[in-house]
This record gives C-alpha cells, sequence and structure tokens, in this order.
C-alpha cells in the first residue's frame, strides 16, 4: 500500500436512486470513499442499506430503472458517470472486475472453462489464443486450483461451489485490473470451503497488488481481509476508519449495536446475552429527518438527532481517518452501557429425553449408468447417516455442526418421521421412533417433537392469514377445540413471540423475514413441545434480526424448558446458545462433547479446521490459520476408511484411507473418532486464543 | 448418455405399440359400434353383416386379429380402402408426400421469421418491437385456421384476385396454389413460435451470467452470439420439432379448405366416410411421424444442454 | 371486527378463492390489455345470455335466402348480417351460436381441469409409481396430433354435445396434468410444506389445501388461454363437420356451410369467422393481462 501514489478510486458524495413505477426510491444518500493502490476497503451493513448499489453504481450497470442523481465517481482521474459505453466497455473487465455472490449462476452453463476465461484478455489486449490460454492456466493455478488443465476443458456444472468461484475470481484477475468487486463472494459457500476464499481474498493485493472492496453483511470477515472498512445504513456511509480503530473503538450507535449483536466468544446466553437493535430499517421513503438510525438508538436525544441531516466528522484521538457520522460521539462512552440489567437466568439440565443410538440412514438409488447395468448392481446406498449416537438432556441446547453433505437435514427428517431410519434407534421419553413415520405417530407424540424450519420466506404458506395458520396447528394438535379459547391461545402466542396482537390477520407477505421467523417459532411452540428442532433459523436473517430470534428463542427455551437441537454450520452462534455440541462430516459423527470441550484441544482434526475458519470479529482475539486441501467426497462413494482422510490435513498414514476410526472417550460425554491417539491430539496448540480481561486494550 | 438414448428409443417404440393397440380397439373391434353397421349402414340385413364381418375377417380372435394388423403393417401391407377400392398404400403415400412439401415451405417461411423476431423482442424488452410482436403474436393466434383461411381467400382470391382459391394442383404442380395454404399455416404458427422464442431470450437476457459477460467488458455483440444465444436458443428448438406434431393437425383444417390434395385432407375423409383401413393406416401414420419428432427433440434437447450430456 | 367473525376460520377455502377470482378482475385496471380482453369476453357473455332478447328472428327458421346485409326483410325486421343460403338470419344465428360456443366450451374446460388437476396432484405430490404411470399415459395422449385424436374419438363415438366435451376433457387433461404436476413439484419442496407434514396432515389435505392454492396464478392464467383453445376446437370440428349436429348454429358449421359461396357472398363467411376470432382474442388478452398482472406482484 502506498499512501503517496493517487487514489485509485473516489466516490464523492453519491446520491443513487432507483425510478420505479410507484415513484423514486432514493437507494444511496451520502455515499463517499476512497481507495488507495493496493488497499481492500470493507463495506458492511445489512440488507437493504445500499451496498451492492453502490457496487452496481461504480460498474454503472444499475438496470433500465437505476441512476446517479449526483456526485461523481472517479476512477484513475475519469469520471466514470460521464463515459461512454464503449469507453466503459474497455474498463469493465480490464481495470475494474466483479466477483459475485452465486458463483454458479455467473458462469455460462454452456460454454467451456476455458472459453469463458480466455475471451476476457482477448477482449481488451490484442494477444494470441495461445497466450490467452497459457495465462488462463497460469491464473488457475495461482487461485490454487488443483489439476487446471482439466478445470479448463470442464463446463461449470462439473465442478463444486468454491472451485467455481476460484474460477470467477480467476476470471475477473486475468487482465490485471487496478480494482476488485467483490459482492458477498463467499454467502453461498461452506465455512471451510470459504476460509480457503477469504485467504485467496487476502493474498490478492499482496500478489497483484490489486486494490479490492469487498462488500459484506459479516464483520468478522470484513476483518480477516480488509484494512479500511466503512459502515452503511439506509443509504449512507455512519462510519468508517481503519480495522484497529472501527473494531476497537466504534463510535457510532448502529456499529456499537452490531457488535453487540454478534456472538463473540465473549458472550455468554446467560451472562452477557446478545443485545439486538429494537425497531426496524426505515423504508427508502420513510426515513426519519435527521439521523436515519435515530428511532432505533438508545441515545436519540429529541430536538438534536432529528433536526437536518448532518455529515460525518473525523474522530477526535483516533486515527485521521476514522470519521462517524454522530452528533453526540463525543458524549457517548460505550463501555459504560449497562451490561448488568440484562443478565438472564441459566437452566438446570435435567433427566434425559432423547437417546439417539447406532441410527442409520441409508437411501437407495438406482444407477443408471452403464456400468452398471452391465455389472448387474443397479442399486446403491447413499450412506447420509451412520452409526449416529448422542444424546440430550431437558433443557439442554445440543447443536449439530457440519457443513452441506454432512447428513444434518437427513437427521432431521427421521427425527421428525418424515422418513424411517434404516438400522438403530432413537429413543424419545424412552419409546423408540426410529422407525415410525408421522402419520403413524400418535398426536401427543407429533406435538411434543417439533421444527423450526430454515427459511422464512417459505416457512408460511402465502396463501392463509398468519392467525389461520397458527388455530390449525392448536386445532390438529387438540390442544383446544373450542373456538374462543383457540384464538386467545393464538394471541398468546403472538405475545410470547413479541408480534402485534392485529397480525392475526395479516397474510406472509406483509410481514418482514425476520417476523416470518418468529411466527415460525410459535407455530412449533403451540404445542408446548418438549423437543424443538431448529434447523439454520437464523442463517438467512440479517445480524441484527437473527439476534433478536436468537434470544426469542433462548427466553422461550427458560420459560418452558424445551430441549432444542439446533443445527448450524455457524460455529460462534452455536457456542454462544448450545451446551453440547456434535460435529458431524459425511453422515459420521466425528467429535461429540460440550461446548467448552470442543472448543478447547484435544480436537479431532477436523474440529481444528472447523474452529479455524469461523470468522471471529474481535480484533484481539488470534486464530490458527488451517487451510484444507482436497474435496469432499460423493456421499455415494465415501472412502473405505475416516470419511476425512481426503482433505485431514493431519492425516497419519495409509490407516487413515483403510481403516475406520473407532471412538475414542476422553471423558464422560466427550468422544473423538478418529485414529490418532488422545494423547497426541491433547498436545495440540488451541485454535482460538483469546486474551485475559487484563491484555486487552478494550475493555468490554 | 447412450442409455438415456436407448431408454427414449424403446419409449417410442412401446408409444407406438400403445396406441396402435388402442387404435386397433377402437376401430376393428365391437367395442364401439359394429363395423358392419358402421360400413353398410343401418338397414343391411344381418345376413350382409355377417358375410361382411366373415371377408373381413372379423370373426377371427382378437388378438390373432391384432398379431395379423400389426404383422401387416409392419410389412408395409396397408390393408385396402373401400372408397378408392385399391391398396391403401398406393393412395397414402402421394398424399403423404403433398403434405410434406407443404410442411417444408411452411417451415422454410415460419422458422426464420419466427426465431429472428423472437430474439429481437426477447432482446429489447419492453420496446416498441417487442409490444408489436407480442400483440401481433396474440392477435394471429386468436384466429384459428379456418377464419384466417376466409379472410385471407377474402384479400387475395376474391379481392385482389391475386391467388388461386383452391389447391387442387389439376394441371400438375403450381407453387401459386401453394402460396395460401402455407400462409395460413405461417400466420398461426408463427405467434406461438414468435413468443416462446421470446420469452426464453428474455428469461436469458436477465439472468446473471449475461450480466458477468457484460461485466467483463465484452463487446455487445459477442455476449449476445456467444452467451445469450447458445442457452436462449434450446427451448426454442424443442418446440419447434414439436411443431411437427402441430402440423399433422393444422394440415387437416388448411387442405380440407382449399382442397389441397394432401395427408390431412385424407385422414378427413376417412372418418367421414368411415373407411377403416384408411383411417387406421393414417393415424398409424400420424402418430409415427409424430412420436419420432418427439422422440427427435427430447434427444436434441439432451445434447444441446451440457448439463445434461456431461453428467 | 366482532368476535364471531374472527374465530371463523378466515381466508381458508374455496368460496374465498372464489372472491378473490372477481376482485382480481378490479385489479385489470393495471392492465389495459387485460381490460380489452374482459370487455370483449363480457361483451359476449352478455350476447349469450340476453339471447332471446337480442336475436329478431329464429336462427333456424328459413325466410328470405342470399339477403344482402341491411336488408329489410319482407315482415318487418332487418337482416342486419344478411341471411344465408337457406334463409336465415346470420345475425340470430351468431347470437345463438354464442350460447352454444359459451356453454360447451367452460364445461368442457372445467371437466378437463378437474381431471388434470386431480392427476396432476398425485402425479406430482405422491411421485413413484403413481407419477411413472400417470406421466407414461399422458405421454402417449399427449403423443397425438391434436386434431388427429378428436377426429378418431369423434369418429368412434360419435359427434354431439356430450361427445365434444369427453373428446376435450380427455384430450387437454393430459397437457393440464403436467403443467399441475410441474407446479407441485416446485412447491412441495418448500418449508410450509414440510411443516404440515411433520404436523402429521393427511396427504390430501396437504395437496388440496397447502399446495393448490399457491398454483393457482399460473393455473388461471392456463385456464383463459385454455378456453381460448377449446372454443377453437369447437369450432375447427363444427368447420370439419364433426361439431354439433345441425341445424343447431354453430360458429365453425355456419363457414363451413357458406363457404363455396364466399365469392359471391362473402358476409355469410365472414361474419362468424368475426365472431368466433373476437371471442378467442378476449380470452388470450385477458390471460395475457392476468400474467402481467401476476408477474409484477
Amino acid at each position: 500500500m502506498n499512501d503517496k501514489q493517487d487514489p485509485v478510486l473516489v466516490c464523492k458524495d453519491l446520491c443513487i436512486s432507483y425510478y420505479t413505477r410507484a415513484g423514486e426510491i432514493p437507494a444511496v444518500v451520502d455515499f463517499s470513499l476512497t481507495v488507495k493502490p493496493g488497499e481492500t476497503i470493507g463495506i458492511v451493513g445489512e440488507s437493504g442499506c445500499g451496498k451492492s448499489t453502490v457496487a452496481m453504481a461504480i460498474m454503472q450497470y444499475m438496470g433500465a430503472n437505476g441512476g446517479i442523481k449526483s456526485g461523481s465517481i472517479m476512477f484513475k482521474g475519469r469520471d466514470l458517470t460521464t463515459l461512454s459505453e464503449d469507453e466503459l466497455r474497455s474498463i469493465r473487465g480490464s481495470e475494474i472486475s466483479m466477483i459475485y455472490q452465486e458463483p454458479f449462476a455467473s458462469l455460462n452453463p454452456s460454454l467451456k472453462i476455458s472459453t469463458q476465461l480466455m475471451e476476457v484478455p482477448l477482449a481488451h489486449e490484442n494477444i494470441s489464443k495461445k497466450e490467452a490460454r497459457k495465462r488462463s492456466v497460469q491464473m488457475l493455478e495461482d487461485v490454487k486450483l488443483p489439476d487446471p488443465e482439466r478445470v479448463m476443458e470442464s463446463y461449470p456444472h462439473q465442478l463444486s461451489g468454491g472451485q467455481q468461484q476460484r474460477v470467477v475470481i480467476a476470471m475477473g484477475l486475468l487482465s490485471n485490473p487496478s480494482l476488485l468487486l467483490l459482492d458477498e463472494p463467499t454467502t453461498a459457500l461452506d465455512v471451510t470451503v470459504e476460509a480457503g476464499i477469504v485467504n485467496l481474498i487476502a493474498d490478492i493485493s499482496k500478489k497483484f497488488g490489486t486494490s479490492q472492496i469487498y462488500i459484506s453483511h459479516n464483520l468478522g470477515l470484513i476483518l480477516e481481509t480488509c484494512d479500511r472498512v466503512f459502515v452503511m445504513y439506509s443509504g449512507e456511509v455512519v462510519e468508517e476508519g481503519t480495522i484497529n480503530s472501527l473494531f476497537t473503538w466504534p463510535k457510532h450507535p448502529y456499529t456499537h449495536g452490531l457488535f453487540s449483536c454478534i456472538p463473540l466468544p465473549t458472550t455468554d446466553k446467560n451472562a452477557a446475552p446478545l443485545k439486538p437493535i429494537r425497531g426496524q430499517l426505515p423504508l427508502p421513503f420513510e426515513r426519519p429527518s435527521g439521523c436515519y438510525f435515530g428511532p432505533r438508538c438508545d441515545h436519540f436525544k429529541k430536538g438534536l438527532c432529528d433536526q437536518d441531516h448532518f455529515r460525518m466528522e473525523n474522530v477526535e484521538g483516533s486515527a485521521p481517518d476514522h470519521r462517524v457520522r454522530c452528533l453526540q460521539y463525543k458524549e457517548l462512552d460505550h463501555t459504560k452501557e449497562a451490561s448488568g440489567e440484562t443478565v438472564k437466568e441459566s437452566l438446570n439440565i435435567g433427566k434425559r429425553v432423547l437417546n439417539v443410538d447406532g441410527m442409520k440412514k441409508y437411501y437407495e438409488v438406482k444407477d443408471t449408468s452403464l456400468t452398471a447395468f452391465i455389472s448387474g448392481k443397479s442399486v446403491r446406498f447413499v450412506k447420509a447417516n451412520e452409526e449416529l449416537n448422542f444424546t440430550a438432556h431437558e433443557s439442554e441446547t445440543v447443536a449439530i455442526v457440519g457443513e452441506s453433505g454432512c447428513g444434518k437435514s437427513t437427521f432431521a427428517k427421521v427425527l421428525m418421521g418424515l422418513e424411517a431410519g434404516t438400522e438403530g434407534e432413537i429413543r424419545h421419553n424412552g419409546k423408540d421412533i426410529s422407525d415410525i413415520e408421522v402419520r403413524d405417530r400418535s398426536t401427543k407424540q407429533i406435538r411434543s417433537l417439533q421444527m423450526v424450519f430454515q427459511n422464512p420466506f417459505d416457512t408460511l404458506n402465502p396463501s392463509h392469514s398468519i392467525g389461520g395458520q397458527i388455530s390449525r396447528v392448536i386445532r390438529q394438535f387438540g390442544i383446544e377445540t373450542d373456538k374462543k379459547k383457540i384464538f386467545d391461545r393464538v394471541m398468546t402466542l403472538l405475545d410470547t413471540v413479541k408480534l402485534p396482537r392485529d397480525f392475526y390477520f395479516r397474510k406472509p407477505r406483509q410481514l418482514s423475514g425476520g417476523q416470518k421467523q418468529r411466527i415460525g417459532i410459535a407455530r412449533a411452540f403451540a404445542g408446548n413441545p418438549g423437543i424443538v428442532i431448529c434447523d439454520e433459523p437464523v442463517s438467512a436473517l440479517d445480524v441484527s434480526v437473527a439476534a433478536a430470534v436468537t434470544e426469542l428463542l433462548m427466553d422461550i427455551q427458560r420459560e418452558h424448558k424445551t430441549t432444542l437441537l439446533f443445527i448450524s454450520h455457524d460455529l460462534s452462534v452455536v457456542r454462544y446458545l448450545s451446551d453440547r455440541i456434535v460435529v458431524m462430516y459425511l453422515g459420521h459423527i466425528l467429535e461429540r462433547g460440550s461446548t467448552e470441550e470442543i472448543f478447547a484441544p484435544p480436537y479431532h482434526p477436523y474440529t481444528e479446521a472447523l474452529l479455524s475458519a469461523v470468522p471471529i470479529a474481535d480484533p484481539e482475539i488470534t486464530k490458527r490459520k488451517i487451510v484444507l486441501e482436497g474435496n469432499l467426497p460423493s456421499a455415494m462413494n465415501p472412502p473405505k476408511g475416516c470419511p476425512f482422510c481426503t482433505r485431514c490435513h493431519r492425516k497419519i498414514g495409509d490407516i487413515c484411507d483403510n481403516e475406520m476410526p473407532q471412538d475414542q472417550v476422553v471423558s464422560d460425554r466427550h468422544v473423538i473418532k478418529c485414529h490418532i491417539p488422545i494423547e497426541e491430539l491433547n498436545q495440540i496448540k488451541p485454535v482460538i486464543r483469546i486474551p485475559d480481561k487484563s491484555e486487552r486494550v478494550h475493555a468490554d | 448418455m447412450v442409455l438415456l438414448l436407448l431408454k427414449r428409443i424403446g419409449f417410442m417404440i412401446f408409444t407406438m405399440i400403445i396406441v396402435s393397440m388402442i387404435l386397433f380397439m377402437l376401430l376393428e373391434t365391437g367395442l364401439t359400434g359394429d363395423p358392419a353397421t358402421r360400413v353398410l349402414g343401418n338397414f343391411a340385413s344381418d345376413e350382409q353383416k355377417e358375410l361382411w364381418r366373415d371377408q373381413h375377417g372379423y370373426n377371427q380372435m382378437v388378438v390373432v386379429r391384432y398379431a395379423k394388423w400389426l404383422g401387416n403393417f409392419a410389412t408395409g401391407d396397408l390393408g385396402t380402402s373401400i372408397r378408392y377400392k385399391g391398396p391403401v398404400k398406393e393412395v397414402l403415400l402421394p398424399r403423404l408426400w403433398n403434405t410434406a412439401i407443404l410442411g417444408f415451405w411452411t417451415f422454410a417461411i415460419m422458422i426464420p421469421l419466427s426465431l429472428t423476431l423472437g430474439v429481437l423482442s426477447g432482446m429489447k424488452e419492453g420496446s416498441l418491437l417487442d409490444r408489436g410482436i407480442s400483440v401481433f403474436g396474440i392477435l394471429t393466434t386468436s384466429v384459428p385456421e379456418f377464419a384466417s383461411a376466409v379472410f385471407f381467400s377474402a384479400l387475395f382470391v376474391f379481392g385482389l384476385k391475386w391467388l388461386p382459391g383452391t389447391s387442387s394442383m389439376a394441371s400438375g404442380f403450381e407453387f401459386k396454389q401453394l402460396i395460401l395454404p402455407a400462409m395460413v399455416l405461417v400466420v398461426y404458427d408463427f405467434g406461438y413460435v414468435a413468443r416462446m422464442t421470446r420469452a426464453s431470450m428474455a428469461e436469458v437476457m436477465t439472468s446473471q451470467y449475461i450480466r458477468s459477460a457484460v461485466l467483463k467488458g465484452l463487446p455487445y455483440r459477442q455476449v449476445i452470439i456467444r452467451h445469450a444465444l447458445r442457452n436462449a436458443l434450446i427451448a426454442p428448438f424443442t418446440v419447434i420439432m414439436l411443431q411437427i406434431n402441430w402440423l399433422l393437425s393444422g394440415v387437416i383444417v388448411v387442405e380440407f379448405f382449399f382442397a389441397y390434395k394432401g395427408f390431412g385432407a385424407l385422414l378427413l375423409e376417412a372418418s367421414l366416410n368411415n373407411d377403416i383401413a384408411l383411417l387406421e393406416a393414417c393415424a398409424m401414420v400420424a402418430v409415427v411421424v409424430a412420436v419420432s419428432s418427439q422422440t427427435l427433440a427430447d434427444i436434441g434437447y439432451t445434447f444441446l444442454n451440457p448439463r445434461i450430456r456431461f453428467s | 371486527m366482532t368476535t364471531k367473525s374472527i374465530t371463523e376460520m378466515p381466508s381458508v377455502g374455496y368460496g374465498a378463492t372464489l372472491w378473490r377470482i372477481i376482485k382480481s378482475f378490479g385489479l385489470l385496471r393495471e392492465s389495459w390489455v387485460g381490460m380489452i380482453g374482459a370487455f370483449l369476453v363480457l361483451f359476449w357473455v352478455f350476447i349469450a345470455v340476453f339471447a332471446p332478447l337480442i336475436a329478431q328472428f329464429d336462427p333456424n327458421a328459413a325466410i328470405q335466402p342470399f339477403a344482402k346485409p341491411g336488408t329489410v326483410g319482407a315482415s318487418g325486421g332487418t337482416f342486419w348480417l344478411g341471411t344465408d343460403h337457406m334463409g336465415r338470419d346470420i345475425l340470430s344465428r351468431i347470437v345463438w351460436g354464442s350460447r352454444t360456443v359459451l356453454f360447451y366450451a367452460p364445461i368442457a374446460t372445467v371437466s378437463a381441469y378437474t381431471v388434470g388437476i386431480l392427476m396432476g396432484l398425485m402425479a406430482g405430490y405422491r411421485g413413484g409409481l403413481v407419477d411413472d404411470i400417470l406421466s407414461r399415459i399422458s405421454d402417449i395422449i399427449l403423443s397425438f396430433p391434436v386434431l388427429v385424436l378428436y377426429i378418431i374419438v369423434i369418429a368412434t363415438i360419435g359427434a354431439s354435445g356430450f361427445n365434444i366435451v369427453i373428446a376435450i376433457t380427455f384430450a387437454s387433461s393430459p397437457g393440464i396434468m403436467r403443467i399441475v404436476r410441474g407446479l407441485v413439484l416446485d412447491l412441495r419442496n418448500r418449508d410450509y410444506v414440510a411443516a404440515a407434514q411433520t404436523r402429521g396432515e393427511s396427504d390430501w389435505r396437504i395437496m388440496l389445501f397447502e399446495i393448490l392454492p399457491n398454483a393457482r396464478g399460473p393455473l388461471i392464467v392456463d385456464a383463459c388461454l385454455r378456453l381460448g383453445y377449446v372454443i377453437i376446437t369447437i369450432g375447427v370440428l363444427g368447420f370439419l363437420g364433426l361439431g354439433l349436429p345441425p341445424p343447431d348454429p354453430d360458429w365453425g358449421g355456419m363457414v363451413n356451410e357458406t363457404r363455396q359461396m364466399a365469392m359471391v357472398f362473402p358476409h355469410m363467411t365472414m361474419f362468424p369467422c368475426i365472431a368466433i376470432s373476437s371471442l378467442i382474442l378476449g380470452f388470450n388478452l385477458l390471460a395475457d393481462g392476468l400474467r402481467e398482472i401476476s408477474l409484477r406482484d
């Protein structure tokens, strides 16, 4: 990074609006940004803050109804808003490139990778096809794709998600651009794959000298990749600064609120719970006068914060480029925030309610390839769950952690009765339910085992009203039969999930994602269930909304002493709210134990890699970096030995490839499935190092 | 992949056999009325009917008759036409050829026209061209073939007197006589294919990989030809193959209207005259052509779509 | 709202669906294409309903052959659209013919939809063997060229109003089944369906209450289009002589009977053609308008 050079990109007072039939929607109101050569800038914000709009504006690709109302975008001295289409075309792809969120959607499914890569330099530079091909192969190597020649000849669907994203990054870098825009490039990827991509991105500036603008909603990722960060709220920047200044001393109430919503290793669900930001993001045409964050801010001062629109100010006593848009920042001391008032009671773990014993679930798949036809073996098995063993107690939260293909969804289906287990037992309150499907279960069994689903937008039937749907559930579970009583109960449930009572009459499309998820929770708890499975309930929600929903779940659990089975890939959330953790990979449980035991050595090598991959938004916490190589094996063709052997960084030899490891008992209810002996695993240094309070610069 | 091909062809043969069975059951057995009564009329005496049935082999067992019939069919003996008093084959083949000519010219005009206009209107969604073609397409598909035949006749035959009113080709092949029937067919089908192509193109143009291609700085022409068309034309290709199936229906009305001696008119005649052997043969031929074109469409789609070809 | 109406199950059920359909016509104000279509359709519905009051003459009465449009009849009344070769007033025949069309077409369409929806729900939701069998059957039926199928069916069971409805149901339901099946395959993976399944709801309840209401958008658009196709079919069958037996007025039949004389008396063929085209156009525009609106939602 060279401070003396001219900046690569300067956005000044940008104002972008969309013009629809319903009128003008001001998406971005006041945006200014400077990017120096070789610098990586992060833009962080929740959905609707305008960060993607800014990226599209820089590329001058806002669609038919978007337009820059005022302001300028100077790229290397030229104002992008005044250039012709031809001039823009020569800049795109060669000087400014963009990486998108969904890698598969960004690639043309009908063209080979080689074509899509080579056309970038061929379109912008005067080189031969041979030269273009050579550079493409070289670039594929630079983005650490194994076997580049094979990738060149493949079609996009033949590559995995992580590989596709690396190809897209290679495509962006082929003509050596000065600026690379990355719009949530890892959201669609698994955690361990994401770690690899994040690593790559952090290297790009060093290797190629490219400046980068990294857009994300995840503060932890921003910390790992960026030098400076801009926090956006409702169309404008509210705080900007270097990583160190902003993460250690956030000055704006919104920034501070965001940090309080994220489960860091220092939060504790009972002693220091998350503090969700109250209220909702204002709609673009409902922005209040003065500070947009005012209505949701705990420090809102009438008469001061709701007057005219005000500008950013330099923060005194901090680095020169730390600026904030708050009139009261000097007076506010976030460290003195009342943290005592929200301590919550911890729960007593009760008796055992769930016992999974040797459960297996195999799917039969008809193999229609020619080889199967010839060999006569036309039925193969997908071993979705292999020998699952664990227990859960009353009031306990057990997290099931794993990436795609690990079998957690299959397990949920068997537990709920949507599928029948192949072998083994699942005992719920003594009775084995693994082979009883839903239609054969008693009402009592059904209502004591319920589920909260992942996608809030699909969790409710769009054609029926909220009240109607919940009433149906109550009636079906046989809790009440009298119409008036049912109605009262629905109202009680709405109160429990903190939604206004008149939502009874609303349709799902009138609700936001977070509100829909709350209704999903109300529906699951309608029958006072003993166990509730939560399948990634907050991964599709914004940070502040997710915090509120997570806290709601905790509160309901306290009240009803429910057992929660929390399925997730997000280890930060899991660490925050679970008592016990089960780590799954390719259908096997590789490690299980209490939260403290999982997060400290001895680790299973996969657990170690997972912990290293989780982004943590605290600059004083250090992590050891472990990046997994290799690919996830196909579920139809699992390795003969340990399922993790194709990617394990601690592989000890052929025994890992050939023999299935046994469960090694570390302590009561802490089991690791690995060939490496416990003594050796105990020697591993911890992945995450949390400094003591005394060592910290920022006491919180 | 090879297995997929074999499956498709297998299904094609399976369909044709099932259809032949259904046809046979409907037309040859007494399921829906006595064939003898149908042919000879209600006033024939019982003896006459019995004699007729014997003569035509109706008194044997159904399965035997079916096997014989299918065997005959496969070896090219399509039976005897009652109306034409001769082998069906001799009547059917020239008619089939005539319809093929009509079909060829119809497709030769319709395909380039509808594909081009469909692609252009899909590229510029919402533009005047797009709206115009959409409206025109809706208009033309709202007018049944016999109605457009009436309108065109009124204009070109009676009004402007440019074209002949019938297409019986009485004095040898005359291209002029082919114009009106082809025009009716083209106008009716163009709307559908153009709108399908437009929908496919519009969907591709709003996809993310086209956005990627544009933001890579590629020339617009390259984006359209190399990136967009390759994906957009997959669906229209299948649709066009399926239009062969549609054509077999459409020609019936058109040939009837313009007295064109084609296969469609023959089918109609056969049904109106209860000419069983002819009707069966025509129906089987229609089904064979239809099912083959559908199978080709299926195979073509599999081939064009890399996701299926390499998986 | 009063307590009584709150505790009644709101907005589930098919009565509510009908009300919503009626309400959605009000939405057409947003799409002028749809408005024109609705106007055309309602125009013909009006004519069909009030046929006895609009038609001046008995449609089958032979009065004055070959009269030009606008001629005044011998015993009063005007042949606004002229008469045909048998002396029947064309306007009256068209007016009464609209009744025939607007009677049989909706019945045939509803019948085809009922069969198609049931089959599509079962094939899409249950999958497995049921899906295989139903899909194969529909593939076989759909592999016939449509008109050939009609000709064969009518040739075997004879031509009558009822038989035409049967033939249309038979020929159209596979297409509808395919569409419904596609929609069901997409919708059954939604979380709210899984939620209903984990509650132990019965299959039919899920199909009819959870899935079908969410498929209504594309189905309504398709229904309008299909009504158009069915009207074309009825017209074509009439034209080919396979429609309703004479002397009842049938637009297609009218064209067929009079086309030999079209050179001298074009009005006899033109008016029925314009009539049928305008009605079909109405349904097509209506379908397009509804599609525009559903896309905007």
